[in-house]
């Protein structure tokens, strides 16, 4: 097989998106931790336009955007197929993926808030988007996740989002994920948390909220609004 | 062949509409075109479009044999999976297509948003706002390089997803007095070889129609 990597940072969220695309598929790789304050020359050439992790490099050509990546990969490697055959049915994960994408990240900016207006905002965007999955994700409760009975793209796409929304609310202390509002969200969460592969490739929680919460300080004391 | 049904709910001046009429075209797809009322001076958006786009009501929806479809760039690749035996737009190559998808992802995030704040403001925000738009073209002028289309030597999915903003463009000119010809010579030349295209030229409207849009915009916003 040709040589394959992945350049991320621990913990992004979007990094760990490729990283569960790639062990749901049993696809070996070689993982490179990059560091953001201090970007490699690799990285800045593999990913000259946005500068960001993740980026997926196969037999030295660079791809980046983690949901492009998950297509790619997807395209590339199609067992355990993470998309649905059907044209139909892609256009309707495909749909999720794009909302979760275009939605879903303002559940960082609860984490990034500098101020009560700045958070109440989020927190108001952010339960729009949960309300949005809550009503329509899961056919009322038909379906374990968004494509059926397996996990498929618009799940590990939502990972990415709910998971780190647990750190987000020990963090900042805003709660979000009442159990009452959203028992779908929350089957959900525990259903992605508990399945094979995903459990074993999930970070550290401990780790992970301390890192954010020396993250957060950090954030909060410096000068820039 | 069993008979399709092909509707889009539709706004003839929308780029996002657009563009899947375009790819409607490109795959000889015949399709019944219905105008919403997305301003609300004919009773407002139609039962049928708030049905089948509950969660963001916005045009276009692509329905297929009933089954509707959403997100503009979503619906351009379903058409493309639909029906494949004519022109893919698509490259075939997973690299490729991921190199497509990135553009398209660009593209969407960027040049309808800074477009539009050119003529939604004035003096400063709006010399911003052209520099910004000028710097997004300049950018895809090195991704399209040598090729006579973001596809390569074939009009592809790239070109399907840009072209329809370029109906703007005369509008922002006017309003934010500069030439994107003078600033982006390639991308121009780029455009007029995209309008060549019946299956281009029969879709987007008439510039001066979203001029004029802009125009009576500018003035409900007090902008004129």
């Amino acid at each position: 097989m040709e040589e394959l990597k992945l350049h991320g940072t621990w913990p992004s969220p979007f990094s760990y998106r490729v990283i569960w695309a790639l062990a749901l598929k049993g696809i070996p790789y070689e993982y490179i931790e990059e560091d953001l304050s201090n970007k490699s020359s690799l990285l800045l050439q593999y990913n000259p336009v946005h500068k960001k992790i993740p980026v997926l490099v196969h037999a030295g050509n660079p791809i980046c955007e983690s949901i492009i990546i998950l297509e790619y990969i997807e395209e590339t490697w199609p067992q355990n197929p993470l998309l649905p055959s059907d044209p139909y049915e892609r256009a309707t994960a495909r749909f999720w993926i794009k909302f979760i994408d275009d939605k879903g990240t303002v559940v960082f900016k609860i984490f990034r808030a500098k101020n009560e207006e700045e958070r109440e905002e989020a927190k108001k965007q952010s339960l729009e988007m949960l309300r949005t999955v809550e009503q329509w994700g899961f056919g009322g409760g038909e379906r374990k996740f968004f494509g059926g009975d397996e996990i498929g793209m618009a799940d590990l796409a939502f990972g990415a989002i709910a998971y780190w929304l647990g750190m987000i609310e020990k963090v900042t202390g805003v709660k979000l994920l009442d159990v009452g509002e959203f028992p779908q969200v929350y089957g959900w969460i525990e259903r992605f948390r508990e399945a094979p592969v995903i459990r074993d490739n999930l970070p550290d929680w401990n780790l992970m909220v301390e890192t954010f919460r020396r993250r957060r300080e950090q954030l909060l004391e410096s000068p820039k609004t | 062949m069993s008979k399709e049904e092909v509707i889009i709910l539709d706004c003839s001046l929308s780029p996002f509409c657009n563009r899947v009429k375009i790819a409607l075209s490109e795959k000889g797809v015949s399709y019944e075109s219905k105008e919403e009322d997305l301003f609300g001076s004919k009773g407002g958006k139609s039962e049928l479009l708030l049905k089948s786009n509950p969660i963001y009501k916005k045009v276009p929806v692509l329905l297929h044999n009933g089954k509707p479809l959403n997100e503009s760039s979503i619906i351009v690749s379903y058409i493309d999976e639909t029906w494949p035996s004519s022109s893919p737009l698509l490259p075939s190559s997973p690299y490729e297509r991921a190199q497509a998808r990135f553009w398209i992802d660009y593209i969407d995030k960027k040049v309808f948003d800074v477009g539009s704040k050119i003529w939604r403001s004035n003096g400063e925000e709006q010399e911003e706002a052209k520099k910004e738009l000028i710097e997004i073209l300049k950018q895809l002028e090195e991704a399209l390089g040598d090729k006579d289309f973001f596809g390569g030597e074939k009009f592809g999915i790239v070109d399907v997803i840009a072209i329809p903003f370029t109906s703007w463009f005369y509008a922002y000119e006017k309003v934010g007095n500069f030439k994107v010809e003078e600033c982006c010579p390639k991308f121009s030349a780029w455009e007029k070889r995209c309008l060549q295209k019946d299956t281009v030229s029969s879709v987007l409207p008439c510039p001066d129609k979203i001029y004029n849009f802009i125009t009576s915009m500018r003035k409900n916003l007090g902008l004129e």
